[in-house]
């Protein structure tokens, strides 16, 4: 049994959780550091290619903690939530690929596809996407307002756990199909790739990389401090009672819809911002982001690093990520069982993921933690664990 | 929601000629009932006589085939709680207890009751709630009248089971309630436990209108009133507990069964 933690939530429960974050901050300025200010060759020097594998680690853990908010902290499962980071991604992807400008394939003003495809003219659609400004903000409420539709058919009909789960992949499998077709604009099964300027800049100079890592970091970072300001107030004890007891918060006066519909919209809109700045990191983005399997690959971090925790969510992103990165080269015919193992692992044997073990370790050997001090500060865990159930 | 006529005497529940089937199976058939301002009632019944079904037509959660649900409110409005969603009919006034303990088990006992208190439900305001030194003299109220104020620290979920109950019971109170529905408190309970969520209940009489469903008899015996019988979707006899446990019909259908378990 895990100790609970017996204070009201505040932004940082404890000083442990403090130093992580601290930590983090560290990382966001020390590795681009690393990168620029030392020669290739020297000790301690991250590689462009490094830098840019950790920024999308980066992304991923930001979208990891978009779900764990559904998840984790309200009780609802989505498996869908990889269509949000994809629109994101292809909201400013289109920004991007108008940036090409004549410098693709055709020589020609409009996108490769387009002018494969047999277009004459910009799409009306595409043309605000000239803006970068309209891009970003795009890549924030194109997938809110499909967030905030699907959300209130679903919750106004009261349809929750397993049958909203369903519903939310085959959400994301139904716009995959949509986005592979040619005629739907987008580019197809190829999407788009082979990007040259981002806000200007050249996109494979180190210094854009740096860039956007810094900017993923920078995005990790407030999404965090986010979540952990709603943890503490009113609004996100109430998310908890929604995920402990659904009915006892209807029946005190609480809308629950709204409150999940609310919750639903900001998980998609951090997704879709995790995914715009994915994209030009990636190079690439094609419909193959918003497969099933792709929804399933995220509540695998978050269950890993564990549900219903802070930092769990990053662990989980990171460490299946840089298990993929490594094992899809050294093993690539096996990486799929070994995702699948991890999973069924974890499901048996540390329920909270590997927060959850942690704390349950520091309670075997710190009964009382270990920096027991004014009482202010006297923490035993550091997130309230989430029971075993969906 | 229309002003229908003026405040019907000192009633705050008029139930009038409701009907609900499911299936074509009717878990009320006709049911008319009045709580009275303050009153303290029990209603038993049979399995499947639509005691849960008719706490579900009162708050809400379901919607009658036929007839009016009146809650008379304090301005002198009658509001028809049948078009009402669920966190509607509990804003005017009526709090429900499930029959298993629903609480918060991730929150300690003082936010259970936090989250319960009358203010601050929207989602705007609740971002940005901070408890007012009322408010937690008011939780402070409540955690005396459950006798739970030496855990006010403590994760719901480590509670006893019968402190669960009596928790939950604390966070209809907390709403400020003029109705309390509550279904089955004292299933599962200890003996002493039972006694004593009777004196929470008696405790309670008088401040906020209460209607207890329940099965135990002896239980019932403790804090009876005035007690209605159901039997098939409709009311069988009310009156108080003598009248009603000596009625033949009622041991027929009801005591009769149970009181062979209940005697020995």
């Amino acid at each position: 049994m895990i100790k609970l933690p017996e204070k009201p939530l505040r932004p940082f429960q404890s000083r442990t959780e403090e130093i992580v974050f601290l930590l983090l901050i560290g990382m966001v300025i020390l590795l681009p550091c690393l990168n620029g200010m030392l020669q290739e060759g020297q000790a301690f020097h991250v590689t462009g290619f490094q830098l840019g594998v950790w920024g999308k680690y980066l992304c991923f853990a930001v979208l990891a903690m978009s779900l764990n908010m559904l998840w984790g902290y309200t009780g609802l499962l989505c498996l869908g939530q990889c269509l949000f980071f994809a629109l994101g991604g292809y909201a400013f992807g289109m920004h991007l690929m108008l940036m090409i400008g004549e410098l693709g394939a055709y020589k020609s003003q409009l996108p490769d596809f387009m002018v494969f495809l047999g277009y004459t003219e910009l799409p009306t659609h595409w043309r605000p996407f000239y803006s970068p400004t309209f891009a970003i903000l795009a890549a924030m409420w194109v997938p809110g307002l499909v967030a905030l539709i699907f959300g209130f058919l679903a919750f106004r009909s009261r349809i929750k756990g397993v049958y909203f789960a369903i519903l939310t992949q085959a959400l994301t499998y139904a716009a995959a199909l949509l986005f592979f077709r040619n005629d739907f604009t987008f580019g197809g099964n190829n999407g788009f790739t082979d990007f040259k300027y981002i806000l200007g800049a050249d996109i494979r100079e180190e210094s854009t990389t740096r860039g956007l890592f810094i900017a993923s970091g920078i995005l990790l970072l407030l999404v965090y401090m986010f979540i952990s300001w709603l943890l503490t107030t009113k609004f996100g004890k109430i998310q908890e009672a929604i995920r402990d007891s659904e009915n006892r918060v209807r029946f005190s006066g609480y809308s629950t819809t709204h409150f999940k519909l609310f919750i639903f919209v900001v998980s998609a809109i951090i997704a879709g911002m995790a995914g715009a700045l994915y994209v030009p990191q990636a190079g690439i983005i094609n419909p193959g982001e918003m497969w099933p399997t792709k929804g399933l690959d995220i509540v695998v971090w978050v269950a890993l690093g564990g549900r219903g925790t802070k930092f769990g969510p990053i662990i989980g992103a990171v460490l299946v990520n840089m298990l993929k990165s490594w094992a899809t080269r050294a093993y690539p015919e096996s990486w799929l069982i070994i995702l699948g193992t991890i999973f069924v692992l974890v499901v048996l044997f540390m329920p909270n993921g590997i927060m959850g073990l942690l704390q349950n370790l520091r309670a075997k050997y710190w009964p009382k933690g270990p920096e027991r001090g004014t009482g202010e500060d006297d923490e035993t865990a550091e997130d309230a664990p989430v029971r075993n159930e969906t | 929601m229309k002003p229908t006529n003026p405040k019907s005497s000192d009633l705050v529940l008029s139930v009038q000629g409701v009907s609900k089937a499911f299936d074509g199976f009717k878990a009320i058939d006709d049911l008319s009932f009045y709580l009275g301002e303050g009153e303290l009632r029990t209603v038993i019944g049979p399995n499947g006589a639509g005691k849960s079904t008719f706490m579900d037509l009162i708050t809400g959660r379901t919607r009658p085939d036929e007839g009016t649900i009146l809650f008379h409110h304090d301005d002198g409005r009658d509001m028809d709680l049948t078009r009402m969603k669920e966190y509607q009919v509990n804003r005017l006034g009526i709090a429900r207890k499930f029959q298993t303990p629903s609480v918060y088990a991730n929150h300690t006992v003082f936010d259970n009751l936090l989250l319960s208190l009358d203010r601050s439900r929207s989602l705007v305001r609740a971002l940005f709630y901070k408890p007012s030194a009322e408010d937690l003299e008011e939780i402070d109220e409540v955690l005396k009248t459950i006798r739970l104020t030496e855990r006010r620290d403590e994760m719901a979920g480590n509670l006893s089971h019968g402190q669960k109950q009596w928790l939950e019971i604390g966070m209809l109170v907390a709403q400020n309630p003029r109705i309390l529905l509550v279904d089955e408190p004292v299933a599962g309970m200890s003996d002493e436990e039972t006694e004593r969520t009777g004196e929470l209940l008696l405790s309670l009489e008088g401040k906020h209108s209460i209607v207890v469903v329940e099965h135990d008899m002896e239980f019932v015996r403790q804090i009876a009133r005035r007690v209605t019988v159901l039997h098939q979707g409709r009311v069988l006899k009310e009156g108080n507990f003598d009248f009603v446990a000596s009625d033949e019909e009622v041991i027929q259908v009801y005591l009769g069964r149970q009181k062979h378990e209940e005697v020995a």
